[in-house]
């Protein structure tokens, strides 16, 4: 317990600056002010995995550590969908995954965001056109912004989920 | 047939309400009719402690025979019997000579008897009768030896007679007549280790009948425990009181223990009597005991606080039963892993199960959660007598109380909410219909009564400290509080229900309010519950009441000593697939194994040994007659 | 009058605004010594707000006891603000209870959430229901005889007057069995407040969930009372822990300036057990659920200890 606290206090915060501007893709026609309104300050996020090869899980994943820390703007990842503002969605939506994902999104309250992230949640990806596959996000939940990349980085990822819910670095 | 017993019943109780408010309020008088009974005629005697226990007679039989009345559990069967239980439930409290006491008490466990054998096609029902009748004829045999050791010392078989006689008697007799006398009491209040007729006949029977046995039966063995320990014998040695004290913890710990583990609703509910007795004897002990150590106002208070909880454990417990029976009877089995859903089909039952679990899991502002601060406040004040021996036990008391009311919750949450709440697990669950209104009205009345003993404990506990101590023989007044707080022991602890309960529905509004001042989102969607993006919903992935008890089984594990029961049938065609699982873990109770059987086991074999005396042969009964004569001439 | 009333509205203000605040803080200390920066110890606010926004999604399988639950949990924290010694020693409901009224309080809440948990029907929420109910029944000797250790000392179980008394002789505290009450208190405080070791509050993995299996279900406005409830039982118990162990601040006078005081000195009291709390969550994994027994074992035998430690010494 002691060695524990010794290192923590050694250590200190090894938090990096915030990400600049990304290239995320608004596919949605919803206003960025009335988001920024709502979830500028505090934002709920439930990744939800819909046969992803599990690439954009490893970054997601990143983002909570100390080095990216996407907790310090306000953003949180959850764990039931009743408590999410926004679903993270990674992976071509493959069959089997498709009626989870959108009974997923069903379970979540109003008003919420989707964000499609990889090149797999755009159109497929490198799946695309596959016959256990049925398209991008897009397919089955309506989609409000895209992060592309295989995989995207933290910072990219970061960087997306800030400028969607319009919060100064 | 079956209503017109009901309603005479519900005359009689009706009757002994008025008579026991009276009793309480001060009236007493006697009655005595020489003839009736022999060996010492009928005599009938009203006092303050006799006017309480008419009034719980009373008070639960009311609504016990509205609800068999509008009950369709309609057979001839108890219709005789029915009266006859709650007449002569009346007459023991009243009762001021031996045999009228014996003769009321056994007509009251013979009337019961048939009641609790209202289905004798049932194996199961039979065998409950069975342990009934034998549990309570033992309990009779302790009961008469003591009262006829008491009557052939003092020369008298009046109980005002015994008070008089009392203290020229020496230490060991009435030590002898004690424990014989708490014998028989603690085998009809349930006490550990003589309970085992309770969770199988209360059960059995039919639920308004169980409601008055677990509500008013068992709460005479307690009257009658508050008799031998303080009145009859006068004030008695230190042990008298601890080992009502630790019967009471143990029983109580044991009892609920017990309750969480078990499937049945109506059994979980016995057990849940046997705690409840357990907690009224923490405070008789702990009452025996400073009465002993000369504190009167301490003694009184705890006295109030078992005589309100019992008062408190009528009340919920006949909610609770009756209650349960509706249940049982819109679904049609006693099973808990059957039921579920109920809350939307029977929303009155439900509501009115709901103010009983929350009363007897002692939750403010109820009654159920006065009578154990009262409790408490009564026990932690035990360092005013200066002897560290009695202090550990009056410790032990205290945790044990504690224990008991945290499991007590739990046991509830599982009762009401496995029963009540979510899917149902059955066809028969799923049809359930509401009870009918003379059933539902019962229970309504009931919960109405939980409420007004909870917010009226300013009211009740000074009328019952009075009554304590028109048994102690105390008369000096204890200030406790007044109309709006309870106010004990001068200072040491003070609560107001009343208070809280205002500002508890205040409190309610308020979040209400402020909300919608706030701007809240108004409304709300309906959709499934979250599964993780399953298909389907099926009542089987809910909880189950095994696997709601599961911690508790593993923890207490010593206790319960579970075996795990495990069968699998496997696909003919492969190993590797299963056809079907059995898997079973039922709890063991020590009490069977460790007590009852070895007991039943050496009883048995001695009297197979016994049985060579009856040879069978007529020249060795001559034989036997012939020696029998030589020996008392011999003697003569 | 006035004065009371006014005071009494302090209490609810001070419990109901300052516990999302602790709440915060606490996460704020627990990211630092992570090595991250962490969010603001004011973003508890900002969560709740963006929550009362949102329309709630409610279960088909739940009744009227599951949307019932919120408002009961958040009633039962708010009347315990008004008994517990947060500003005053005698505050406005004083009176009407002592600590075994707090602790049922407390049990009421815990009741309706566990049937809020069965209600849903889901697997999630019946577990922790039981987790739940387990715990909270285990703990419950503990908390008892610290409370008969306290009154044993001062004579009372009123929390005015134990308060009073301690204040006026600060050396009834100056005793092993003050200081053993205490720690069987904090092991108490975790278990009811789901804290780690036994729960913790953060974790995403539905088995190793109690507290928050229940909640699972809730969304919109229900969620944000039921998190308010949460954050007021921990600030709730870590005022009892200050206030009632270490009762120097407490005034019992009903003038500005000793107000102000006693609101400083609680928010230093609460700072260092807020401190305490991070330093113990971030350096203790939590206990396998079969294990914490032992640790309510351990705990209430300190809690005996300290009884004894009572009549020992004098």
């Amino acid at each position: 317990m002691r060695r524990q606290l010794r290192i923590a206090l050694r250590t200190g915060i090894v938090t990096e600056p915030p990400p600049g501007r990304s290239d995320v893709e608004r596919l949605g026609a919803r206003l960025a002010g009335e988001i920024q309104r709502r979830f500028g300050r505090s934002l709920a996020i439930r990744q939800v995995d819909a046969g992803s090869c599990n690439g954009c899980e490893l970054e997601i994943a990143g983002l909570t550590g100390p080095h990216y820390d996407l907790e310090r703007f306000g953003l949180s990842f959850v764990a039931s969908p009743r408590h999410a503002d926004c679903l993270l969605v990674t992976g071509p939506v493959t069959r089997n995954m498709a009626e989870a994902l959108r009974r997923t999104w069903e379970a979540t309250p109003d008003p919420k965001l989707v964000i499609a992230v990889g090149d797999c949640g755009r159109d497929g990806g490198i799946f695309r056109g596959s016959y256990a596959v049925v398209g991008g996000a897009d397919a089955v939940v309506p989609v409000d912004a895209v992060v592309p990349g295989c995989p995207p980085s933290p910072a990219a990822i970061l960087a997306a989920l800030l400028d969607v819910i319009g919060r100064r670095r | 047939m079956a209503a017109a017993g009901a309603l005479a019943a519900a005359a009689i109780g009706l009757v002994a309400l008025v008579l026991g408010l009276g009793g309480v309020a001060g009236s007493a008088w006697t009655v005595v009719v020489d003839w009736l009974v022999p060996l010492g005629g009928l005599e009938l005697t009203l006092d303050p402690l006799a006017g309480l226990f008419l009034i719980l007679v009373g008070g639960v039989a009311l609504p016990a025979s509205f609800y068999a009345a509008g009950s369709a559990e309609r057979s001839a069967r108890g219709a005789l019997a029915y009266p006859v239980f709650v007449a002569s439930m009346c007459v023991v409290p009243l009762a001021a000579n031996t045999m009228t006491f014996v003769i009321a008490w056994e007509l009251m466990s013979l009337a019961s008897y048939f009641l609790v054998l209202h289905e004798p096609e049932e194996r199961a029902s039979v065998r409950a009768a069975w342990v009934y009748a034998v549990m309570t004829h033992a309990g009779l045999a302790c009961l008469l030896a003591g009262m006829l050791l008491m009557g052939a010392w003092t020369g008298s078989l009046r109980f005002a007679d015994w008070r008089a006689a009392a203290p020229g008697l020496g230490a060991g007799a009435r030590g002898v007549v004690f424990v014989l006398l708490a014998a028989g009491f603690a085998g009809k209040a349930g006490v550990i280790p003589l309970h085992v007729w309770l969770p199988l006949a209360h059960p059995a029977a039919p639920s308004h009948v169980s409601a008055l046995m677990s509500g008013v039966m068992i709460k005479l063995g307690v009257y009658g425990l508050l008799r031998a320990g303080l009145d009859w014998l006068g004030a008695g040695p230190a042990w008298w009181g601890v080992a009502l004290l630790l019967a009471g913890t143990v029983s109580s710990v044991i009892g609920v223990l017990y309750a969480l583990v078990d499937n049945d609703l109506k059994k979980l509910l016995a057990f849940s009597s046997i705690e409840n007795v357990g907690i009224i004897l923490i405070g008789v002990g702990a009452g025996m005991l400073y009465h002993g150590a000369g504190l009167e106002g301490l003694a009184l208070l705890a006295l109030a606080a078992a005589l309100y909880h019992t008062l408190n454990h009528a009340t919920f417990k006949a909610l609770l039963f009756l209650g349960a029976g509706a249940v049982v009877h819109a679904t049609g089995t006693r099973n808990m892993e059957a039921m579920g859903g109920l809350i939307k089909r029977m929303p009155w039952t439900a509501a009115c199960f709901l103010v009983g679990s929350a009363a007897i899991a002692a939750l403010p502002p109820l009654n159920g959660f006065v009578s154990e601060w009262l409790t408490f406040v009564a026990l932690l004040q035990n360092t005013r007598i200066a002897q560290p021996m009695l202090n550990l036990v009056f410790a032990l008391g205290v945790a044990g109380l504690a224990l008991t009311s945290g499991l007590a919750m739990a046991c509830f949450v599982k009762a009401f909410g496995i029963t009540f709440l979510a899917l149902p697990r059955g066809d028969a669950a799923a049809r359930a219909h509401e009870a009918p209104p003379a059933m539902r009205a019962a229970m309504v009345a009931l919960a109405v009564v939980c409420v007004a003993l909870g917010l009226g404990a300013t009211l009740v506990v000074p009328a019952l400290v009075t009554v304590a101590g028109a048994l102690t023989g105390d008369r000096a007044p204890v200030a406790v509080g007044d109309w709006l707080t309870l106010g004990v022991s001068g200072g040491f602890a003070t609560l107001s229900t009343l208070a809280i309960a205002v500002a508890l529905g205040a409190a309610l509004a308020l979040p209400l309010i402020a909300l919608r001042l706030a701007g809240a989102a108004r409304g709300q969607r309906r959709y499934e519950t979250w599964g993780c993006g399953r298909m389907l919903q099926t009542p089987r992935m809910e909880c189950t009441a095994t696997a709601f008890a599961d911690p508790f089984r593993r923890v207490f594990g010593f206790f319960y000593r579970p075996e795990k029961r495990l069968d699998i049938t496997f696909h003919p065609g492969a190993r590797y697939f299963v056809q079907r699982i059995e898997y079973a873990n039922p709890t063991r109770s020590i009490f069977d194994d460790w007590l009852y059987r070895p007991a039943l086991d050496a009883l048995r074999s001695v009297a197979h040994r016994a049985r060579a005396i009856q040879s069978g042969s007529a020249n060795v009964y001559l034989a036997y007659i012939f020696a029998a004569l030589l020996l008392l001439l011999a003697l003569a | 009058m006035i004065a009371t009333l006014l005071i009494a509205l302090g209490q609810v203000l001070v419990a109901g605004a300052g516990a999302p605040l602790l709440v915060g803080v606490v996460r704020t200390l627990k990211a630092r010594l992570a090595g991250r920066r962490g969010p603001s110890p004011w973003q508890p606010y900002a969560d709740l707000r963006k929550l009362l926004g949102k329309e709630p999604v409610v279960s088909t399988t739940t009744s009227w006891v599951f949307r019932a639950t919120p408002y009961v949990l958040v009633a039962t924290m708010l009347v315990t603000a008004l008994v517990v010694p947060i500003l005053v020693a005698r505050p406005a409901l004083g009176f009407a209870g002592n600590i075994i009224l707090l602790m049922y309080l407390f049990m009421l809440g815990t009741f309706f959430l566990a049937l809020a948990g069965l209600d849903s029907g889901s697997a999630f929420g019946g577990m922790g229901s039981s987790r739940e109910v387990a715990i909270a029944a285990l703990a419950e000797p503990t908390i008892i005889l610290a409370v008969f250790a306290l009154a044993l000392r001062a004579e009372t179980i009123n929390l005015g007057d134990v308060v009073e008394r301690l204040a006026r002789e600060p050396l009834l505290a100056a005793n092993p069995a003050h200081l053993l009450a205490f720690v069987a208190f904090f092991i108490v405080m975790l278990a009811e407040t789901g804290r780690l070791p036994v729960d913790n509050p953060a974790t995403h993995l539905e088995l190793t969930m109690i507290h928050e299996a229940m909640v699972l279900e809730y969304s919109g406005r229900y969620l944000a009372l039921v998190e308010w409830a949460s954050a007021m039982r921990l600030f709730v118990f870590m005022t009892l822990l200050a206030n009632l162990f270490f009762p120097w601040g407490v005034t019992s006078l009903a003038e500005p300036v000793p107000l102000l005081l006693g609101l400083l000195a609680l928010a230093g009291k609460l700072a260092v057990l807020a401190a305490a709390l991070a330093v113990l969550e971030t350096t203790v994994a939590k206990l396998r659920l079969f294990r914490v027994p032992e640790l309510l074992a351990g705990s209430f035998a300190l809690a005996l200890l300290s009884v004894t430690a009572v009549f020992l010494v004098p």
